[in-house]
C-alpha cells in the first residue's frame, strides 16, 4: 500500500463545472488505481449535501438563509455561463447527448470506486452544518492538519 | 468460471476505465471480462491500465470498423 500513487483534492468550488472537474480527475485517478481524497471546503460542502435541492439546512436564520441560497449538487450552478441557472440545465442536456458522464454519474462511480471523502471542520461550524447533514459515504470530518497527513507523499489539487 | 461483456464504444474519458475498472472490481478471481472499445484513447488506456493493475489482458482484437475487443482475466 505504501507505494500506492495518491491524488489529493481540495475542493472549495461549489461551482457545477469545477465540481465536474473534480469528480473526473478523482475517478479517472481511482480508476488507473490511485487512492485518491476529496477534502470538501466551503462552498464545495454543497456537493456532499444529503439534500441536494435547496433546503434551510444551518444552525440559525444566518446560515439557513446561506443553505438554502447554497443549495446542493443538483443546483449548483456554472461558474460561467450560469444564466439563472438555465446553464448547468444545458450542459447536463449537452453531456448526455455526446454521451459524456454527467455530474451525478460521476459521483456515482466516485462512489463505487471508494474515493475517500472528507469535510472540512471549520467551514461546517462557519456555515452551521453537521456530519448528519452529509451523505453517508463522508468519511470523516478534518482540518488542516489531518488533510496534509493523508495528502503527504501525493499530488495535491485545488480546485 | 463466467465472461461478462462490456460496451464502452460510445464512452468518453474517463468513465472508458471507470467502468472497466468497476466492471472487473465486481468479478471473482479468474473471471472473464470482455470489452468492446473504440480506437484512440479507450483502445491504448484500457489494456495498459488492466495490465498495470495486475489484470492479465488476454488478447486484443480488432472487430469491426473502429471497434476493438480487448480479453481481461482478473
Amino acid at each position: 500500500m505504501s507505494n500506492q500513487k495518491k491524488l489529493s483534492i481540495i475542493a472549495f468550488s461549489g461551482d457545477f463545472d469545477k465540481l465536474t472537474a473534480v469528480f473526473t480527475l478523482a475517478t479517472g485517478a481511482a480508476a488507473v488505481g490511485y487512492e485518491v481524497n476529496i477534502f470538501f471546503t466551503f462552498w464545495g460542502l454543497d456537493a456532499i449535501k444529503r439534500k441536494q435541492g435547496r433546503s434551510f439546512i444551518g444552525s440559525n436564520w444566518l446560515t439557513k438563509t446561506f443553505g438554502f441560497m447554497m443549495g446542493g449538487l443538483k443546483v449548483a450552478p456554472n461558474s460561467r455561463f450560469n444564466f439563472w441557472g438555465i446553464g448547468p440545465k444545458i450542459f447536463r442536456k449537452l453531456m448526455k447527448k455526446n454521451n459524456v458522464a454527467t455530474l451525478e454519474e460521476l459521483v456515482d462511480a466516485a462512489k463505487a470506486l471508494d474515493v475517500n471523502f472528507y469535510a472540512c471542520e471549520m467551514a461546517m461550524h462557519v456555515l452551521g452544518l453537521t456530519k448528519d447533514d452529509f451523505i453517508p459515504e463522508v468519511k470523516d470530518v478534518l482540518g488542516v492538519a489531518s488533510f496534509l497527513n493523508l495528502s503527504e507523499g501525493g499530488q495535491t489539487l485545488f480546485i | 468460471m463466467a465472461t461478462k461483456v462490456l460496451d464502452i464504444t460510445k464512452e468518453h474519458c474517463p468513465m472508458t476505465f471507470v467502468k472497466t475498472k468497476i466492471e472487473l472490481s465486481k468479478l471473482q478471481e479468474g473471471d472473464i471480462l470482455e470489452v468492446l472499445l473504440a480506437e484512440g484513447e479507450p483502445l491504448d488506456n484500457v489494456p495498459r491500465n488492466a495490465r498495470e493493475q495486475g489484470y492479465n489482458v488476454l488478447s486484443v482484437e480488432h472487430v469491426e470498423g473502429t471497434t476493438h475487443k480487448v480479453t481481461i482475466q482478473k
